[in-house]
């Protein structure tokens, strides 16, 4: 008799993903599915989508949602938690949704220490609105407005937005993975189990960048763009915990 | 060795390709026959109750599968 062992997470409708083939944002809403079936907090999670690639989130997890105005999802998601403490409240955002247009949401959510959870999608391109150049956009990186490449005397430089909020006092835990091979994939599920713990503990604010592919905008293959992340990406955002205080003080 | 099989939906499948690179036995392939939404899916090349199957349901490939479209099964 055949057992399986890999099937759809609960977590997750019967919904076919609109993202475009090899796009990391699937794996990362499967992940995130995985994470609250197995923490058993399917009844009591709500979740704040971006506007961006995965506005249509809401179509997809089976828990309650509530679509934020661009780039405020944390601040929509500080509301919801605010007034139902009880709740489990989880952010999915990109990073031009939290980089970008959300700055100034997203920062003073993390130094507020705010017990939610983001989950940080960075492929470092506007997605959604056909690949313009984003914050994180890397140095001479061709998109749809940087043809020649990004110079940084014009365009400025590419932001390290998971280093500013390991700054921020009320952040706990904030982890840069990426989901470019099964390794990494599971690393990135632990990380986001971790970013729900701590919230779950009532200590602080939790944040999980995830280094993601856009094989679309970036004009690869999805093998190559995990190539393109293994190699070039992650030099200027490394991978690993950039803050971790969960055991200390709280 | 443990052996298993996978099923892949086809109408799920966009081809993307990433499932071919993660599986260790190399045993799945980009099929020629399109999907209702155009996409040419992958296909998996063993039968599911051949003994000579080198799949051992690792599930690697489901792992790497962004649309969920690889069910695992032992046995």
């Amino acid at each position: 008799m055949a057992k399986q062992i890999f099937k759809r997470p609960e977590a997750l409708k019967d919904a076919i993903f609109h993202y475009c083939p090899g796009c990391g944002h699937s794996i990362i809403h499967r992940l995130t599915a995985e994470v609250i079936d197995e923490l058993g907090i399917r009844e009591r999670t709500v979740g704040v989508p971006p506007a961006g690639c995965a506005v249509l989130a809401y179509n997809y997890f089976d828990v309650d949602m509530g679509e934020a105005p661009h780039g405020r999802a944390l601040a929509v998601a500080t509301g919801i938690k605010r007034a139902r403490p009880d709740l489990i409240v989880f952010t999915y955002q990109g990073d031009g949704d939290i980089a970008a247009i959300g700055t100034a949401e997203t920062i003073h959510a993390a130094n507020r220490g705010e017990r939610l959870t983001a989950i940080f999608v960075n492929n470092g391109v506007y997605g959604m609105t056909g690949g313009q150049m984003a914050p994180t956009t890397l140095i001479g990186q061709t998109t749809t407005t940087t043809q020649r490449g990004r110079a940084p005397l014009r365009d400025g430089y590419p932001l390290d937005l998971s280093q500013m909020l390991g700054v921020a006092a009320g952040s706990v835990y904030v982890a840069r993975t990426s989901v470019t091979s099964p390794k990494s994939i599971l690393k990135t599920k632990k990380a986001i189990k971790k970013a729900f713990q701590v919230q779950m503990n009532d200590l602080g604010f939790a944040l999980v960048e995830i280094l993601s592919q856009c094989p679309t905008n970036w004009k690869l293959s999805s093998v190559d763009s995990c190539k393109r992340i293994e190699e070039e990406v992650v030099k200027s955002y490394p991978l690993g915990v950039i803050k971790d205080t969960t055991g200390k003080g709280h | 060795m443990k052996k298993g099989f996978i099923r892949i939906d086809k109408e799920l499948c966009k081809g993307c390709g990433l499932c071919i690179a993660a599986c260790p036995k190399g045993q799945i392939k980009i099929g020629n026959k399109l999907n209702i939404k155009g996409y040419h899916p992958a296909e998996y090349t063993e039968k599911e109750k051949s003994k000579k199957r080198k799949c051992t349901g690792c599930a690697l490939c489901a792992i790497t599968c962004p649309d969920i479209a690889i069910e695992v099964f032992h046995g």
